[in-house]
């Protein structure tokens, strides 16, 4: 995140490309939702002090808890883990591998209206 | 692609290739994208040249590719950035103290060896983190509790190498460290204390060894990469209380820390203190400093709007663990202790039995009772992230007086207001002391980030000029801090020096780190 305003460019790009529909595959947002359990949940859970979950409500987000959206697209997801935002900072690879992170793209996007 | 300082890119090219051989292609990370990574997601130099860009990074799974990755560094003179879990944000992330340091990632060896609810003690490899080690403690069902620092997702080596601090009864991490498997700058294995011993029976047990006590030499250094680690645990207790103890006047607060002091340090009182005041806050609230400057609502002035509205200057909330019984007694005779003090007035606190099951109505602070979680970040509200100054100062009434009033000097000197101070009062993180912890906040500002890099580094002199200084600090300001260790013509770092050639001669482990340069990279002292 070299470049602000090219990070910003960067999101909108990304956000009017959704990408076209896939089948939902189970075990891939299975596992996706473990690799978010493990590595999200603490800041964009349910219940008390999660503070992602705090700070988007704080935006007037709504509904404020990630896993309950059904607007987020796999490529803005990967942008937001990958350059963080705030102080969620970024993971590394080492952390949440592509296939991981493909995982947890595939289970936050897999109630949302293609 | 980036290459190390003083290598050529035919050199680099050529080790990146041995490191792929040894771990795995999968396992080398070379590209623009994959090396940002490992930048400081809390850097103060965004978009300056001067932040701390690794060129590589390389992630063994094994003490033996560890030692392979160690051996192609000496080969090449390769200088490696070690981190186990990385999170160490706040004081520079993954990130190296060197530009072009290749990061030797050690999250893949996450193996928990040995958890005793026995004798409460744990064995575990660098990248487990305390979110590992709770999670298997409870799917064993195994009757330990761990001490996490505020955020859960670093590790007990990374977290205790950096000698970081909790909030329980066992909140000194590194005094917890029990035996350790190192591998050295030449790639040979070691192991401290009784592991030193082949088949010891008590490599967790029993911290000594035999001889020289080695353990410190690898805490904030640059001497060894730290492959395994014994932590002690605390054994379940029976329960829990806190309560909180009072006092109306500013000069109360000589009399509240010693018997603070008496009781810490008798291990009466046993979690982590941390000193508040309810009428700073008040002067906070109206725009004024935690810390005393010029103009702002005077002490006499303070104490009055305290006597009109029950406000009371100093408290803290204390902590106490173990049998049912022998809390309630201990919360007892704090306040008998403290009842010394005129005026004094006592809050009850929280009262749990373990086990326990929290509900979301339940405000106690999770790590306090072996708990990791992330919450401490909902109080860095819309921020980037800080970077933390955390000097000593003594555990006394009197020292925290001076210390506010230096700080408040620094910070009118520089024109800092006080909603950019960011200082929190002291902590007793460690017994025997307290600790600050200024949190500077980071921007994508380049002339903010450079002015509070000033203001930092001005608090790191008057510090040392009162005779404090830091416990640990962001790779920023590494040699800033060494170079005020400076007893007897920089004695300790000489030491610290010589130790690096001896047992470092190719200089490829973490330079930089603690203000420690190999001979090749050291710069003259002033
Ligand atoms: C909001 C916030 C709150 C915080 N609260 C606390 C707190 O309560 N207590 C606290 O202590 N800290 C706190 N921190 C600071 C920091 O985040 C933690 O200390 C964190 O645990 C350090 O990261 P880590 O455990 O992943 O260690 P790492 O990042 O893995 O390691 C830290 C450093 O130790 C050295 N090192 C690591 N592993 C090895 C090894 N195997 N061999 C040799 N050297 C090694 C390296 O120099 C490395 O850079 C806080 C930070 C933030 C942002
Ligand atoms: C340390 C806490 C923390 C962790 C851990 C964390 N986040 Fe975040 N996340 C935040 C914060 C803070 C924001 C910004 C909220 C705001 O804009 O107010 C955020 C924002 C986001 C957003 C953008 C939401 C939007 O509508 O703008 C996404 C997507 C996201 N996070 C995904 C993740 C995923 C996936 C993970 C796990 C891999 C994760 N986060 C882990 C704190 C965290």
């Amino acid at each position: 995140m070299k470049n602000a305003r090219a990070f910003l460019l960067l999101l909108c790009g990304v956000t009017l490309a959704a990408p076209a529909f896939a089948a939902p595959d189970e075990s891939q947002i299975d596992r996706g939702h473990r690799v978010y359990d493990k590595w999200c949940f603490p800041c964009h859970g349910t219940g008390v002090g999660k503070p992602g979950t705090e700070s988007l409500a704080a935006r007037g987000q709504k509904p404020a808890v990630l896993e309950e959206r059904t607007d987020l697209t796999a490529p803005l997801i990967k942008i937001f883990v990958r350059h963080g935002v705030l102080f969620m900072p970024t993971f590394r690879k080492t952390e949440i591998s592509d296939a991981d992170l493909d995982a947890i793209a595939a289970y936050l996007t897999r109630n949302n209206k293609h | 692609m980036r290459v190390p300082p003083g290598v050529s890119p035919g050199d680099f090219a050529a080790a990146i290739k041995q490191f792929e051989a040894a771990v795995g292609k999968e396992w080398v990370f070379t590209s623009d994208d994959d090396v940002e990574l490992y930048r400081d997601s809390y850097s103060p130099f965004w978009h300056e040249e001067e932040d701390r860009v690794p060129s590589a990074a390389v992630a063994p799974d094994g003490v033996e590719q560890a030692q392979a990755i160690v051996k192609i560094a000496n080969a090449y003179k390769i200088p490696l950035w070690t981190i186990s879990t990385g999170r160490n944000l706040a004081y520079g992330g993954s990130s190296p103290a060197l530009s072009g340091s290749v990061i030797l990632d050690l999250k893949r060896m996450n193996r928990i060896l040995e958890v005793s609810d026995k004798n409460h003690y744990a064995l575990v490899e660098p990248g487990v983190s305390y979110f590992d080690l709770y999670r298997y403690i409870q799917e064993h069902k195994l009757k330990v509790w761990i001490d996490p620092p505020d955020p859960g997702w670093g590790s007990p080596v990374g977290n205790s190498l950096e000698r970081g601090g909790g909030r329980g009864p066992l909140h000194d991490h590194f005094a917890t460290v029990c035996g350790m498997e190192v591998v050295l700058p030449n790639g040979e294995v070691m192991r401290t204390g009784m592991g030193a011993l082949p088949g010891s029976k008590t490599w967790q047990q029993y911290k000594y060894g035999f001889g020289p006590y080695v353990d410190g030499l690898f805490s904030q250094s640059n001497f060894g990469i730290v492959t395994k680690m014994g932590v002690w645990l605390l054994p379940e207790p029976e329960a829990y209380r806190d309560g909180t103890v009072m006092v109306a006047r500013h000069d109360d607060l000589v009399p509240f820390v010693e018997t603070l002091a008496y009781l810490y340090n008798s291990q009466i009182v046993q979690g982590t203190a941390a000193l508040d005041s309810p009428l700073l806050t008040y002067r906070v609230s109206k725009g004024g400093g935690v810390v005393d400057l010029p103009g702002d609502i005077s002490v006499a002035e303070l104490e009055r709007i305290g006597r009109e509205q029950n406000i009371p200057y100093w408290s803290s909330e204390l902590h106490f663990y173990g049998p049912a019984k022998v809390v309630d007694l201990q919360w007892e005779f704090t306040k008998e202790r403290f009842s010394a003090i005129p005026g004094v007035t006592f809050k009850e606190g929280r009262s749990y039995r373990f086990p326990v099951e929290l509900k979301d109505s339940d405000d106690v602070l999770r790590q306090a009772l072996g708990i990791p979680n992330l919450s401490v970040f909902g109080f860095l509200g819309k921020t980037l992230g800080h970077m933390d100054f955390s000097p000593i100062v003594p555990l006394s009434g009197e020292a925290v007086f001076e210390a506010l009033k230096v700080f408040g000097e620094v910070y009118h000197e520089m024109g800092v207001p006080p909603q950019n101070q960011f200082i929190s009062l002291p902590w007793a993180f460690f017994p025997r002391a307290f600790v600050f912890l200024f949190g500077f906040q980071i921007m994508h500002d380049v002339e903010a980030n450079k002015r509070n890099r000033e203001v930092f580094r001005r608090l790191i002199e008057a510090c040392a000029e009162h005779g404090w200084g830091e416990y640990r600090t962001h790779v920023a300001y590494m040699d800033d801090v060494a170079n005020v260790y400076s007893y007897n013509n920089h004695a300790m770092l000489r030491l610290h020096e010589t130790v690096k050639d001896a047992l470092d001669p190719n200089g490829i482990l973490s330079p930089g780190k603690s203000g420690i340069w190999p001979k090749r990279l050291r710069k003259a002292r002033a």
